[in-house]
């Protein structure tokens, strides 16, 4: 899902960049009001995670591959404001060490992985869980669906943005400039991958994660009950 | 920073461990292809796309693999975990930046 760099126009992908900027500085006052400082390895780890996450590439029958993100299960965990800092991190360091993603494309694959899928994904979540335990098998099957889900917005967007190219930029010849095939084309690609492949492992790990915390470190998922987290409720290694 | 969170930190180190998983899948994601593929999957190399794909070529650890290290599995493997701990290590170095201005 990581667009490299000649796939979108510069008239495309430099907006995206330009859209990000403001959304980038709302997140990072956002993380400043709201995050405690105790919370913030969590979210570094978490990102570090989804950075991890996202190398395990999965065989897609007919030779392709996809992965999941994380972004959910971020958003889940710590909102869907910190989850954007987190993958955009996460993206900006793939795409400069890694050359995973291209570096003009940058803001349309923080847009797609670190916007969409962390608020589609956060939004479902609530919707499904509704005031359940964070334990409780509906609330884990909500986590579930919820990556599922989250997963599929941004890969129906990444195609939106892919296919569009094929439409809008076309040499004289009439072949096209920079994304090689339709929107429709597109769609049917990416949405049968993810939809089959990715989204079910995406489901999982945000399930799975969701889980792993809650039954760990509940505090830090109840803490928009209680006014304050005291350092004992943070789990029990928080004493050692 | 270290010292709280032990069970999520050891989890992060086993799925880096285990990152090497992800090389199983060999083929390319949909609209990822290089400009070295694009002849075989699509047909040609549309002209806009070959002007921009290599904006950013400098990319220390290309592919997540270190360069040279492709002789075998144990040497990709090798590069892939090493770019997880480097890419694990520097989100962590970023986002640690937050320390300085959330509050208590």
């Amino acid at each position: 899902m990581h667009i490299p760099d000649g796939y979108l126009s510069p008239q495309t992908a430099v907006p995206f960049v330009a859209l990000m900027v403001p959304i980038w500085g709302a997140a990072i006052k956002k993380v400043q009001s709201d995050l405690k400082k105790r919370e913030v390895p969590v979210l570094a780890i978490g990102a570090a995670f989804c950075f991890t996450i996202m190398m395990f590439n999965l065989p897609i029958p007919g030779g392709s591959s996809a992965h999941a993100v994380g972004a959910v299960l971020l958003a889940i965990l710590l909102g869907p404001w910190p989850a954007c800092i987190g993958i955009s991190v996460a993206l900006i360091i793939q795409a400069l060490i890694f050359g995973d993603g291209g570096v003009i494309a940058i803001g349309a694959n923080c847009f797609n992985m670190a916007v969409v899928m962390p608020w589609i994904g956060y939004l479902t979540y609530q919707l499904i869980r509704g005031k359940s335990d964070f334990l409780s098998t509906r609330a884990i099957a909500a986590a579930f669906i919820a990556g599922y889900i989250g997963l599929n917005a941004a890969a129906l967007v990444t195609a939106l943005e892919f296919g569009s190219q094929y439409h809008w930029f076309q040499a004289v010849d009439g072949t096209p400039l920079y994304f090689p095939y339709s929107v429709k084309v597109a769609v049917i690609a990416m949405m049968s991958e993810h939809l089959l492949f990715a989204g079910p492992v995406e489901g999982m790990v945000t399930a799975l994660g969701t889980w792993f915390v809650a039954r760990n470190y509940p505090a830090l998922l109840t803490k928009k009950l209680t006014k304050r987290i005291e350092p004992d409720e943070m789990g029990v290694d928080n004493l050692v | 920073m270290f010292k709280n969170f032990k069970k999520l930190w050891m989890a992060l180190g086993a799925f880096i461990l285990l990152s090497p998983l992800g090389l199983i899948a060999t083929g390319t994601a949909f609209g990822e292809w290089g400009t070295d593929q694009l002849p075989e999957e699509v047909g040609f190399v549309p002209a806009g796309l070959a002007k921009f794909a290599e904006f950013w070529s400098s990319s220390p650890l290309p592919d997540y693999g270190v360069p040279g290290w492709d002789g075998s599995f144990v040497q990709s493997a090798g590069g892939y975990v090493l770019s997880a701990l480097v890419g694990a290590g520097l989100v962590i170095l970023l986002i640690s930046l937050f320390n300085k201005i959330v509050k208590e």
